[in-house]
C-alpha cells in the first residue's frame, strides 16, 4: 500500500514515469496531445506516478502501480482549505 | 491529490477534515503534487493558477482508465455518481463485455446484452423512461 517516509524539511515532489513493463511489450500510448495539452484517453493505461502523501498520521509515498489489481478513484482538487 | 505539500495535508486533516468525520483520520492517502507534475500528465494542471483542477479518474484493476471527469473548481463532485460508474464498469468487466449498462443504469436495473438480434431492436426491450427513473 504505502511506504513510510522520513519527515524532512524540504517538500518532496512526485515522480512521473511509465509503468514498468516487460522489454518485449510494445510501448503503449498513454495520452493524446491536443494543441500541446496532454489529455488522458479512456481505454488506455493510466500514467504511473509516485507521490509523497499524508495517510493515517504518517508521511508516506504512494505509487499508482502499487494498486494494480484494485479499482482506483484518483481525485485531483485545487487545494486544501479551499471551500468545495 | 493537490499541489499542497504533505505538511499542509496534515494540518488540513487535523484542523478541519477530522471534524467532518466520525474518525480522526481520512480513509485514503492524501497525495502531494507540488508544481502539478502529475496533474500535467493527467491534463488537469492549470498553469495560470498553479493548481490541479477538480479531475477524477476511475482506473480499473489492470491500470486502464475507464472514465474521468474534470470540473471547474466551484462545482464539487457527485460521489454517488462515481460509485455508480464503478459499479457499472464492474458489471461490464465481470461479463467480459457481454453486457452493457444503458443510460440511467444503477444496480438492480436492466442491463442490455448486445447481439446482432438486438440491432434495431433496443426499443423493444428498453424504454427511454428507464434513463430517468
Amino acid at each position: 500500500m504505502t511506504e513510510e517516509m522520513a519527515a524532512g524539511c524540504t517538500r518532496p515532489v512526485a515522480e512521473v514515469g511509465e509503468t514498468p513493463a516487460e522489454p518485449s511489450l510494445p510501448k503503449e500510448k498513454t495520452s493524446v496531445h491536443q494543441g500541446g495539452k496532454t489529455m488522458i484517453q479512456v481505454g488506455q493505461k493510466a500514467p504511473d506516478f509516485t507521490a509523497p502523501a499524508y495517510f493515517q498520521g504518517k508521511f508516506t509515498s504512494v505509487s499508482l502501480s502499487a494498486h494494480l489489481g484494485k479499482w482506483v478513484v484518483l481525485c485531483f482538487y485545487p487545494g486544501d482549505f479551499t471551500f468545495v | 491529490m493537490s499541489t499542497d505539500s504533505m505538511f499542509v495535508h496534515k494540518m488540513w486533516v487535523d484542523h478541519e477534515l477530522s471534524k467532518m468525520t466520525t474518525s480522526k483520520t481520512i480513509p485514503f492517502p492524501m497525495l502531494s503534487d507540488p508544481g502539478g507534475r502529475v496533474g500535467q500528465i493527467y491534463g488537469v494542471y492549470d498553469p495560470a493558477g498553479g493548481v490541479d483542477v477538480r479531475g477524477r479518474f476511475i482506473i480499473d484493476p489492470d491500470g486502464v482508465v475507464q472514465g474521468f471527469e474534470v470540473l471547474t473548481p466551484p462545482v464539487g463532485r457527485n460521489v454517488l455518481e462515481s460509485i455508480r460508474q464503478i459499479q457499472a464498469f464492474q458489471v461490464v468487466r465481470e461479463s467480459k463485455g457481454s453486457k452493457a449498462t444503458p443510460s440511467g443504469w444503477k444496480p438492480g436495473k436492466q442491463v442490455l446484452e448486445p447481439s446482432p438480434a438486438l440491432v434495431g431492436n433496443v426499443w423493444n426491450v428498453w424504454k427511454v423512461g428507464q434513463a430517468f427513473d
